[in-house]
């Protein structure tokens, strides 16, 4: 059985798996960190500035709506080779773990401050208005009520782009951003070594099922109904 | 306490300006429960929002202790909105939050208590409205009544002098909404807290108001004591109000009258003459007769009042409604 196994996996080289793996959680970890970072507070504005909210601000939501769906509307691939330049200029390199973040957080944080947008719309307009009624402050309500009110649909906003990231972390292969994408370009595709392609991609599902467990155990943490 | 003056509200509808609101002038009185009354759409809503400037009036005052809210800066009014506390039909408790942190929110945003007197004073209000053994649980784990309570502990929490009741109990079961009101009528009482509710049911104005305005159309129709806007409805909406809360439709009562002789009177009660035998001592010593055609007696807040209307056959009616009339109770004549 493990002979046979091993005919199976001539191919495999453990080590540069485990190290690829380590460079796709490094990613993964570093990417999705900043883009909460950016995310966040820019979808924060995106619903305080929007129709009919606290803040109403025709204008400014208009500009950051338009820079949110350009963003989200150029390819992931074309973005890579698209931000290369800028890349270098902020991290000293195009290649590797730090060459992949950049590209990986203005891919996503669009497309996560879109998502934390929509759950704080979900939030019962009657509840914004009870705690005006109480004298909160435009930041009151934003720190003591909507994010807590909108947890659940944050921390789902997170899972999703979270697993859009893991995706997006494998195509970086393409510009060698290194991870497991990149070793199945190299190995797996360029040099049609199946079962390297086979083990990575298992170990891509593997991350995936786990964040969206967590994800899924935290949503639940945080819904009171 | 409450003063609004000229005050309007219109929205800008497809360029187009939607008048919600047209001159209302109002004062309400420390200490009193002051009901408005209207249908859906007739600017009741849009009203007691104007009174904490949750909507900006189009035009006019409103004066609270004659502080002028419109012309406060947006700190200071919202200092002031501290100490209106409001209540509203969906209840808006915050579902992230347990019973005892909901409560706990005006306070936080007040920011005047340490955190061990913002403790005491929440267990204080949760015993008030009865709910002390919930401070743990969370809103979705609440019955509809015990969401409202909440919702005026959440409301009292900064001491108001005013509180506002949005359809307070329009969610509610009748026996629920009986239970609220009561708690509101101690607290107006207790805490010497003066209240503005708006309803579409009469049952509410009639069970702890002590006046009412009729709002139809955007305008102040009818204005006064609840007993007398109850008894004596002069606006067709407010009658139309009280005849649905007394199941009386008007064109069987005219059916009624052309199966009887004799002249049609409606006699209507307040206080203590409810419960003096007037009529029928009159009626044996000026040998009327009469037939009860319709009638009801029934309290108005405390008031006890009734109406009952009478069909009278004799020579000496007409001594008899002026006898009547003078020991009190308000005599209309319905025919001749």
């Amino acid at each position: 059985m493990s002979t046979i196994l091993n005919d199976l996996m001539s191919n495999i080289d453990w080590a540069d798996i485990g190290m690829a793996s380590v460079d796709t959680l490094s990613m993964l970890g570093g990417s999705l960190l900043f883009t909460l970072i950016l995310g966040l507070p820019l979808g924060i504005l995106l619903f305080l500035t929007g129709k009919k909210q606290l803040l109403e601000q025709p204008v400014v939501y208009g500009v950051l709506s338009f820079i949110v769906n350009v963003l989200r509307s150029v390819p992931f691939v074309i973005l890579l080779i698209i931000m290369i330049p800028f890349t270098v200029l902020l991290t000293g390199t195009s290649l590797g773990v730090a060459g992949a973040i950049p590209p990986l957080v203005v891919g996503a944080t669009p497309f996560f401050a879109r998502l934390v947008e929509t759950a704080l719309r979900e939030v019962d307009r009657g509840i914004i208005e009870a705690t005006q009624a109480m004298g909160a402050s435009t930041r009151q309500i934003v720190i003591k009520a909507l994010l807590p009110e909108a947890m659940p649909g944050i921390m789902a906003a997170i899972t999703v782009t979270a697993i859009t990231l893991v995706s997006y972390a494998a195509m970086s292969g393409v510009i060698g951003g290194g991870g497991l994408g990149d070793l199945a370009i190299r190995f797996g595709y360029q040099r049609f070594q199946t079962d390297v392609m086979v083990v990575t991609v298992v170990l891509l599902l593997v991350l995936v099922q786990v964040l969206q467990m967590v994800g899924d155990r935290l949503v639940q943490h945080f819904s009171r109904r | 306490m409450i003063v609004l003056e000229n005050l309007s509200k219109s929205y800008r509808v497809d360029g187009r300006d939607i008048p919600a609101l047209k001159r209302i002038d109002l004062q309400i009185a420390a200490g009193e429960i002051f009901g408005v009354i209207g249908h859906s759409g007739a600017g009741k809503s849009t009203l007691i929002r104007l009174i904490n400037l949750l909507e900006r009036p189009s035009g006019g005052r409103v004066l609270l202790d004659d502080v002028d809210l419109t012309q406060l800066s947006s700190d200071a009014l919202r200092k002031s909105r501290q100490k209106i506390g409001m209540i509203f039909q969906h209840f808006n408790l915050l579902m992230s939050k347990t019973v005892a942190q909901n409560v706990a929110f005006p306070l936080q945003v007040a920011g005047e208590l340490d955190q061990a007197a913002i403790n005491a004073r929440v267990a204080e209000l949760l015993e008030l409205v009865g709910l002390a053994d919930h401070a743990n649980k969370y809103p979705a784990q609440l019955s509809g009544g015990q969401k409202q309570r909440v919702g005026i502990a959440r409301a009292l929490a900064n001491q108001p002098k005013l509180l506002l009741c949005d359809e307070a109990t329009s969610a509610l079961d009748p026996q629920t909404t009986a239970s609220v009101l009561q708690l509101l009528l101690e607290i107006n009482q207790q805490l010497k807290l003066t209240i503005v509710l708006i309803t579409h049911e009469m049952n509410v104005i009639r069970s702890i108001c002590d006046r009412v305005a009729v709002i139809d159309g955007g305008e102040i129709v009818e204005l006064g004591p609840v007993t007398n806007v109850f008894l004596h409805p002069k606006h067709p909406t407010t009658r139309r109000f009280v005849y649905e809360s007394e199941h009386v439709d008007e064109s069987a009562e005219a059916d009624d009258f052309a199966h009887v002789p004799g002249k049609i009177v409606r006699l209507t009660f307040k206080g203590e003459s409810t419960y003096q035998s007037h009529l029928s001592a009159l009626a044996r010593q000026l040998a009327v007769d009469f037939s009860i055609l319709a009638g009801r007696i029934e309290r108005i807040k405390t008031t006890p009042c009734g109406q009952l209307t009478l069909a009278l056959v004799g020579s000496q009616v007409d001594e008899l409604l002026s006898r009547l009339t003078d020991e009190g109770i308000v005599v209309e004549e319905l025919r001749q």
